[in-house]
């Protein structure tokens, strides 16, 4: 015989310490994947986390004649530097309210402004050495200290860090995403359907098929162009609005939507539709009756990965001009609003290092929830998943 | 590997793995030792202490109904089904004085002595020329370009396909005929010189002319190489095999002579078989 | 009346008619039923057509009237409109009550009607296109009226200036040059330098998790993936920029080397880490579809699995690979957010990447988010742009669907 084991093994030594390198790099490449996700998780987690807390001064109000002019004369002279300006500017607004308040005083939680918070979380801030002393002070004897930041989840945008919230992103983000979903679920099931089902296998339909797979893959911010120039130029949608936005996010999930029920009809056995047509259903009562119910949950799997992606997206809506300072919850489909994508974007353009601290606690938020809207989906396709 | 096996005088109760029945002209060298071989998928039992002794240069037949564990036991002689997680196999394997199975045994190793043709043609996504030169040269067997174009062109003499082959050798090999894959696939394995070739069905999935020309391939390359083949169609397994060792289920029920086991069979299950009553 | 209103009425009387279309062709068709004609189809099938052929003429005549509107800018009162529709609808009633007869197959009527729907729903995917096609053409073409195609393709100065002046009728605009060269090398830039990063790390996980890893690893190593996939981009934006170009200074300048913060390294690196998942799900895809015996052809020749990866599965999915890694390079380029966050501003005709750079889709963000007239040439420029980046994309996007259907068929073949 020409070769022993012997000699081969000998000479595979070598080849073998070669494929062993290349399974150790391919298994390095994908923990560097993974690598990079943690870091980006713990750079997050790191910067947002202090969003969610927020130093609060105990304080006396006294609603005086002099605090109705000069709204500064309410607190105590000491405590004007610590006090945010949006609370103090409040004061005599809320003394026209209520007439009953003149010549009162209370004893309130108030909220710092952004300088001291930042302080107080150990952040880049522009106190100087005594006012940094009286602030370590005031914490020591418990007049100031830092809590649960409501703020943050009941208001709107604001100037000022200490008042900026997500609210109205929340708010604009749920209304944009009804209109999104109003049109492109329907378009989008009705579409595949008839392309699964109904469709006759001709040029036309090959058309819709490379023309559907082809929007899939166009870049988000072209969508935006169009949004602008038909939609609003064109149609007269008020710009910045929900109903731009959410039309604009429809065109863009429509393909996501088309595709996942396509795939869920096709996962249909034919069997099925045989035994329907054998007793005697027109195709639409096979399809409504039997196909779209057993489809129904890869849809709504498709459908909800698709939301989270549009609910994502930031580029089209702000060519859709979606990215205006809305301090206000939106009223109606047709008001400027904004979205959480948006907000985040504007307050990563703000140049106070307090916003760095917002932009990630937003951040925090909006993975929160697609990661709860995907993983939703992945339960839901595990649970009705089927195999025919 | 010149331990010779014991010759049989005729006997009714053959020692354990050799053949009832021995062929006079056929070669009697030991090539692969079989004894007590049982394999497990996870739980089921798919072979039952095998024993057998494969000859050098012969055509050794695995006949049996589907599912019998012929395919199975052709992939344990060069240790495929470790690609199968679930797959424990026992017993002794023996080829060269060293136990297949064996720990230190590198499967590699053991692979580039024992080829292997499969049921449907396979060829690399590569040239007609780097199909079969591909691994030579990866195995250090050329050192020079001269060399290289000399072993391709004998591996493709030797697999009956040069002279239809030789003007586009850089062709993709998917481009030949099914027949033509095939025969590029035993030139692929012969390439690297074996001992031993492994064929699982491998005509099943050709025409009946390209599986004529294939057959005779057969024949010729017992000169150099033992070839054992699996076979579903029991014609082939007479036309081509000097041994044959019939399968049912997971157990060898008889291993002949081929002529002796297709005109008089010893054993009662082997009879129903190749007269058609089951398979 | 307020328009509002007029449209509540108008809903309200159509509803109301098509109730009545209901009944009545539900009744009449029992009637005639009992009287003993065999019919075509169902009573209720008769009542939904009537109730169709009710609303469905009543809502097109509305809806073609207000596109003519739209378009045409004639002015056909509202309330004239509404109440032609209606008469529409008491016609269709009529119509449809009096259909109801054994003779007529209402159920196929029923079931055209909604082939037709389900037919105008897919149209709407090609509107889409169309749309898309139609608003950035006329507004480029707009643009190429005041400004010269080819000083746009190959003009290596992007300054807009005062082009806004001269959109407002003061100045003449003429110190303004859209020369797209500095925009695009940008673009070209970071991608490179996406793909650089996204294209080994996701091929080579792709090579693991199909072809090393335990079944348990890859259940929980794909969903991790894809969590990359799903990070917003305005994330990663805002991640480039406050987190990636601080490093990339420090090291730059722990080298000796001069990195602006607004480098085109920090968002071509993230963009990258963005688009790992997307070749690494394809690129797996199209692994695992090679098919297992030509795996088993080279290891039964004795070759190593490294080998068998390297030289013969590699070479089979390269197709796929390929066209993973267009779809891959035409995202990078389309990406706004990050690069919109990240880099830089300034058009800037450089090979250095640690200068700062900008690229297209910035330009066309900032071109439409200033406060600018709409007929200005700046604002125009943005379409001009986005055209651009529609061809090289949809080449793109083309030449990879071919790839990868090459791919499929050359493997169906082979399978015999």
């Amino acid at each position: 015989m020409s070769h022993s084991f012997d000699d081969i093994s000998q000479q595979l030594k070598r080849r073998h310490r070669k494929s062993a390198r290349l399974k150790w790099i391919s298994m390095g490449a994908l923990g560097l994947a993974g690598l990079f996700l943690l870091l980006f998780f713990a750079d997050m987690l790191n910067k947002g986390l202090p969003a969610f807390q927020q130093a609060y001064v105990n304080t006396e109000i006294n609603y005086t004649e002099e605090a109705a002019r000069d709204a500064r004369q309410a607190i105590p002279d000491d405590l004007v530097a610590i006090v945010s300006r949006t609370e103090i500017r409040s004061i005599p607004l809320q003394m026209r309210n209520n007439e009953n308040l003149l010549g009162t005083s209370e004893q309130r939680w108030l909220l710092v402004n952004g300088e001291v918070d930042q302080y107080l979380k150990g952040n880049r801030n522009s106190l100087s050495e005594e006012e940094r002393t009286a602030i370590d002070e005031r914490v020591e004897s418990g007049q100031v200290e830092l809590a649960f930041n409501r703020t943050f989840f009941t208001e709107g945008d604001s100037k000022t860090s200490e008042r900026a919230g997500i609210l109205a992103a929340v708010v604009g983000t749920v209304m944009t995403m009804i209109v999104t979903l109003a049109i492109s679920f329907p378009i989008g099931v009705m579409t595949a359907v008839y392309l699964e089902e109904f469709a006759p296998d001709n040029r036309i339909t090959q058309a819709i098929e490379i023309n559907i797979n082809n929007l899939a893959a166009i870049p988000s911010i072209l969508f935006g162009l169009l949004g602008l120039a038909i939609f609003i130029n064109f149609f007269g949608v008020p710009r910045s609005s929900p109903l731009a936005g959410g039309m604009t996010l429809a065109l863009m999930t429509l393909p996501v939507i088309i595709i996942s029920t396509r795939a869920a009809l096709r996962s249909v056995p034919d069997s099925i539709r045989h035994a329907a047509f054998g007793v005697g259903c027109s195709r639409w009562q096979v399809v409504r009756d039997h196909v779209l119910p057993l489809a129904m949950p890869g849809i709504m799997t498709g459908s909800i990965i698709g939301l989270a992606q549009a609910m994502g997206e930031t580029a089209p809506l702000i060519i859709v001009g979606m990215v205006a300072f809305i301090p206000d919850v939106g009223a109606s489909f047709t008001e400027a609003a904004t979205v959480m994508p948006a907000q985040i974007f504007t307050w990563a353009g703000e140049p106070e290092a307090a916003f760095v601290e917002k932009t990630a606690g937003g951040i925090l938020v909006l993975l929160a929830v697609l990661i709860s809207l995907n993983a939703f989906a992945v339960l839901l396709r595990k649970k009705f998943e089927r195999r025919w | 590997m010149n331990s010779q096996a014991p010759i049989m005088s005729e006997q009714d109760t053959p020692s354990v793995g050799q053949p009832y029945t021995r062929n006079e002209q056929a070669c009697h060298d030991l090539s692969i030792r079989v004894r007590d071989l049982s394999l497990w998928y996870g739980k089921n039992q798919a072979l039952k202490n095998l024993n057998i002794d494969l000859f050098q240069k012969n055509v050794t037949a695995l006949i049996g109904p589907s599912g019998c564990g012929k395919s199975t036991f052709l992939r344990c002689l060069n240790r495929m089904n470790d690609l199968i997680p679930s797959v424990r196999t026992e017993g002794l394997v023996e080829m060269d004085g060293h136990d297949v199975n064996a720990v230190k045994m590198d499967e590699v190793a053991l692979r580039r002595r024992v080829g292997m043709v499969f049921q449907k043609p396979n060829p690399f996504p590569k040239s007609i020329f780097e199909n079969v030169a591909y691994a030579p040269r990866m195995h250090d067997m050329v050192s020079r370009k001269a060399e290289q174009d000399e072993l391709v062109e004998k591996a493709l003499r030797d697999a009956g396909l040069w002279e239809e082959v030789k003007d586009k050798l850089q062709e993709p090999g998917t481009s030949l005929s099914g027949g033509q894959q095939q025969r590029l696939c035993i030139a692929r394995a012969i390439a690297v010189q074996p001992d031993v070739i492994l064929m699982d069905e491998p005509t099943s999935a050709l025409d009946p002319i390209s599986t004529a020309t294939i057959e005779d391939l057969m024949d010729r390359l017992k000169e150099k190489f033992t070839i054992v083949t699996v076979t579903h169609n029991m014609q082939q397994a007479a036309r081509v095999a000097d041994y044959t060792a019939f399968f049912h289920l997971g157990e060898i029920i008889e291993y002949n002579d081929t002529k002796v086991m297709f005109s008089t069979p010893a054993k009662k299950k082997t009879e129903d078989y190749i007269s058609g009553r089951y398979g | 009346m307020q328009t509002n209103q007029l449209f509540l009425l108008f809903c309200t009387v159509l509803l109301l008619l098509g109730l009545v279309a209901f009944f009545i062709g539900r009744s009449k068709a029992a009637r005639v039923r009992s009287a003993g004609g065999s019919m075509f189809a169902q009573p209720d099938q008769y009542a939904w057509f009537a109730v169709l052929s009710t609303a469905g003429p009543a809502i097109l005549v509305g809806a073609v009237g207000a596109l003519i509107m739209l378009l045409l800018g004639a002015d056909i009162p509202t309330f004239y409109l509404l109440a032609a529709s209606l008469v529409v609808a008491a016609a269709g009633l009529v119509v449809g009550i009096a259909q109801v007869r054994p003779s007529f197959h209402a159920r196929q009527a029923i079931e055209r009607a909604i082939r037709m729907t389900l037919a105008s729903a897919a149209l709407i995917s090609i509107f889409t296109t169309f749309g898309i096609l139609f608003s950035i053409i006329s507004e480029a073409i707009r643009f190429f009226q005041m400004h010269s195609f080819w000083e746009f393709i190959t003009g290596t100065t992007w300054s807009p200036g005062d082009s806004f002046l001269a959109a407002a009728g003061r100045g003449d605009g003429s110190g303004a040059q859209f020369g797209s060269v500095p925009l695009f090398a940008g673009t070209f830039m970071i991608t490179a330098i996406a793909m650089l990063v996204a294209v080994p790390v996701g091929l080579l996980s792709a090579i693991y998790m199909s072809e090393y890893a335990p079944q348990k690893v890859r259940t929980v190593a794909k969903p991790i993936l894809e969590i990359l996939a799903g990070i917003p981009t305005v994330v990663y934006g805002f991640f480039a920029a406050i987190t990636v170009a601080p490093i990339i200074v420090n090291v730059a300048g722990f080298f000796g080397l001069d990195a602006s913060y607004n480098n085109a390294l920090a968002p071509g690196i993230v963009m990258g880490i963005m688009i790992i998942p997307f070749i690494s799900s394809l690129s797996d895809d199209v692994i695992n579809s090679v098919p297992d015996t030509m795996r088993q052809g080279s290891l039964a020749l004795g070759m190593t699995k490294g080998e068998t990866i390297r030289d013969v599965v590699i070479p089979a999915a390269l197709p796929g690979i390929i066209s993973a890694s267009l779809l891959g390079v035409s995202r990078a380029m389309g990406e706004t957010m990050i690069v919109v966050m990240a880099a830089g501003m300034r058009p800037n005709l450089t090979a250095n990447p640690l200068e700062d750079m900008t690229t297209v889709t910035v330009r066309i963000v900032a071109a439409l988010t200033g406060d600018q007239e709409f007929a200005s040439a700046e604002t125009l420029s943005a379409f001009a742009l986005g055209l651009v980046l529609f061809a090289v994309t949809l080449t793109l996007n083309l030449v990879s669907v071919l790839m990868i259907r090459r791919f499929r068929e050359k493997y169906r073949v082979n399978n015999l």
